[in-house]
């Protein structure tokens, strides 16, 4: 087939699921911190509050769009475009699955398998601070400005440890493509320990993947370092002055943003769709976790806590023993199971960025510059500095 | 394709250009300067020089003009005001600009090889393989020079803030 038309299906179903994991993980997001803090979280819109993001979008959709009247109105209207399209655009290099043939057609599991994804992907985050940074400027708001400000020397402050935290795992690899790394991790020491970077050989990367969340969690402005919005210092920080679809831009920005990180945290250390365990059986785990969340929907059902889960639980536990049918199929394997253990692998460190905001106190802003300048910035450094000499020492490793 | 994607690129390149110099606020100014990057990078990309592209995104666009642009920010810098134009500039400025370019075209004419027709997608050898070859072999002593001379200025920088501290 035409590479273009193959291309424009690839960006549609992407950008679908993109979208729908978008706000499914606001959804997510809520429930777990919901039952983090002993409450129950969205429950009123549809089951289990399900139909919430959609009416988060209606409600969003509705409201008055204001532009404060000293505002520069470019740069105003321009910045949380800035911010959502910079965001979204990093995605488009990310490699979700190996190589698949469907109806004759051989492709990738990825939009576009660049040589140098791994600059791109560095390249377009150096970029999207601009949204965040004239959005506060561009607002005539000092507690804008202020978050605007902070953000930025936060952004560039933690991409130094992030970009040598990545850097790492390059050395070990010996490519700049997001596809040929995730291929150099498959495989298996002593037959269990699989190949990921965080277990490679001649320097495992674990104080480089440590270096990477923490600097993730900063450059994504989550927790702990969510100073550019610290609501009990700058009111919202750079989006004080935003209301509407011009405020869910940023909010869509920053949970694009954090599922971007993830994947690459994934692809460049969690050895990206690549299973943890070897063997035949290996392909039937997916089916296996499937039947296991069905049983404990049918369960839950049969003990159920509130009158409303005896309808809704056998729902979800059908829903999962379909998936576990699909996913049992042996002919859909060369896309299945890739693809699962990926969402897997990104889904937990979504989950790990959400107990984290759970958990942690903010930090205060000095804490967070000295952190990022006197311990991740040299942490990052003698990581890179020992990992070139391992992997030069050691070299057929 | 390529060439759409030149002219393209080549127009909102000279437009940001001009939109910078003749832009009255400084951030303003920045921000096209960002555009002339941004397109800069485009074609590069087109010519083949993947990482140089890439490069020019993150150490320029990224990293410099957002320092900029934070200091622009930092100081709250306003509009800026036309200075009354001195006699000297309005009697000698078109003619020395005139003579400038005319000596810039010269010496591009002299120095550089005769012009031939660019080919897109033809020349391979910007990918960072070959970047980092020529990097530690060809021009190993121009690259430990400047990353000396870079970090001379990085202890001067340090230097003059403490100072300011003190």
């Amino acid at each position: 087939m035409n590479y273009y038309v193959v291309s424009v299906i690839k960006i549609v179903i992407v950008f679908a699921i993109f979208m729908t994991a978008l706000a499914y993980l606001q959804w997510v997001e809520r429930k777990v911190l919901g039952h983090i803090q002993t409450r129950t979280g969205p429950l009123r819109v549809g089951p289990h509050g399900l139909l919430q993001p959609l009416a988060d979008v209606f409600k969003l959709l509705t409201k008055e769009d204001l532009v404060p009247p000293y505002a520069s109105k470019i740069f105003y209207l321009g910045a949380p475009f800035v911010a959502v399209v910079l965001s979204l655009i990093s995605i488009s290099v990310i490699p979700f699955g190996p190589k698949i043939t469907v109806f004759g057609t051989t492709t990738y599991m990825q939009i576009g398998d660049v040589p140098i994804s791994v600059l791109f992907v560095l390249a377009i985050s150096s970029v999207s601070v601009y949204g965040v940074a004239l959005a506060g400027w561009a607002s005539n708001n000092k507690y804008s400005l202020l978050g605007g400000l902070r953000s930025s020397a936060q952004m560039i402050s933690y991409e130094l440890p992030l970009t040598l935290a990545i850097v790492a795992p390059l050395l070990l690899s010996n490519h700049l493509s997001f596809r040929a790394i995730a291929d150099t991790q498959a495989g298996y020491y002593l037959g269990f320990i699989p190949h990921w970077n965080i277990f490679r050989c001649p320097f495992p990367q674990v104080f480089g993947f440590a270096i990477y969340l923490i600097a993730g969690f900063a450059e994504t402005n989550r927790i702990p370092f969510d100073l550019p919005e610290a609501e009990n210092e700058l009111v919202a920080g750079y989006h004080t002055e935003y209301s509407s679809m011009k405020f869910a831009c940023f909010f869509m920005a920053e949970y694009a943003n954090m599922i971007t990180i993830t994947a690459i945290a994934t692809l460049l250390f969690l050895g990206a769709w690549h299973p943890l365990f070897p063997g035949p059986y290996c392909d039937y785990f997916p089916t296996f976790c499937f039947l296991i969340a069905a049983l404990i929907f049918f369960y839950g059902a049969a003990n159920p806590a509130r009158s409303r889960d005896r309808k809704t639980f056998p729902v979800f536990g059908l829903a999962m023993l379909v998936l576990a049918a699909i996913w049992a199929v042996p002919q859909f394997h060369f896309v299945t199971v890739p693809l699962w253990w990926f969402c897997a692998k990104v889904g937990g460190l979504l989950f790990a960025y959400i107990w984290v905001r759970g958990t942690l106190p903010r930090f205060r802003y000095d804490q967070l510059m000295r952190f990022a300048w006197t311990f991740l910035f040299p942490a990052a450094l003698i990581n890179l500095l020992l990992t070139a000499l391992f992997v030069a020492v050691f070299k057929g490793c | 394709m390529d060439t759409i994607l030149f002219i393209i690129c080549a127009i909102v390149a000279i437009l940001s250009g001009l939109n910078m110099i003749l832009q009255k606020h400084p951030i303003s100014s920045a921000l096209s300067l960002v555009g002339v990057m941004g397109a800069l990078a485009v074609l590069y990309l087109l010519l083949g020089a993947e990482f140089l592209a890439m490069a020019q995104m993150f150490v320029y666009a990224g990293a410099v003009m957002v320092l900029f642009i934070f200091v622009i920010m930092l100081l709250n810098m306003g509009r800026e005001r036309a200075s009354r134009k001195s006699w000297f500039a309005q009697i000698v400025g078109l003619p020395l600009v005139l003579a400038f370019l005319g000596i810039l075209l010269f010496i591009t004419k002299a120095a550089l090889p005769p012009f031939r027709a660019v080919q897109f997608g033809t020349w391979v050898g910007g990918g960072a393989y070959n970047i980092g070859r020529l990097l530690f072999t060809t021009y190993l002593l121009p690259f430990e020079v400047i990353s000396v001379v870079v970090l001379i200025a990085i202890v001067g920088a340090v230097i003059l803030a403490r100072k300011e501290i003190d």
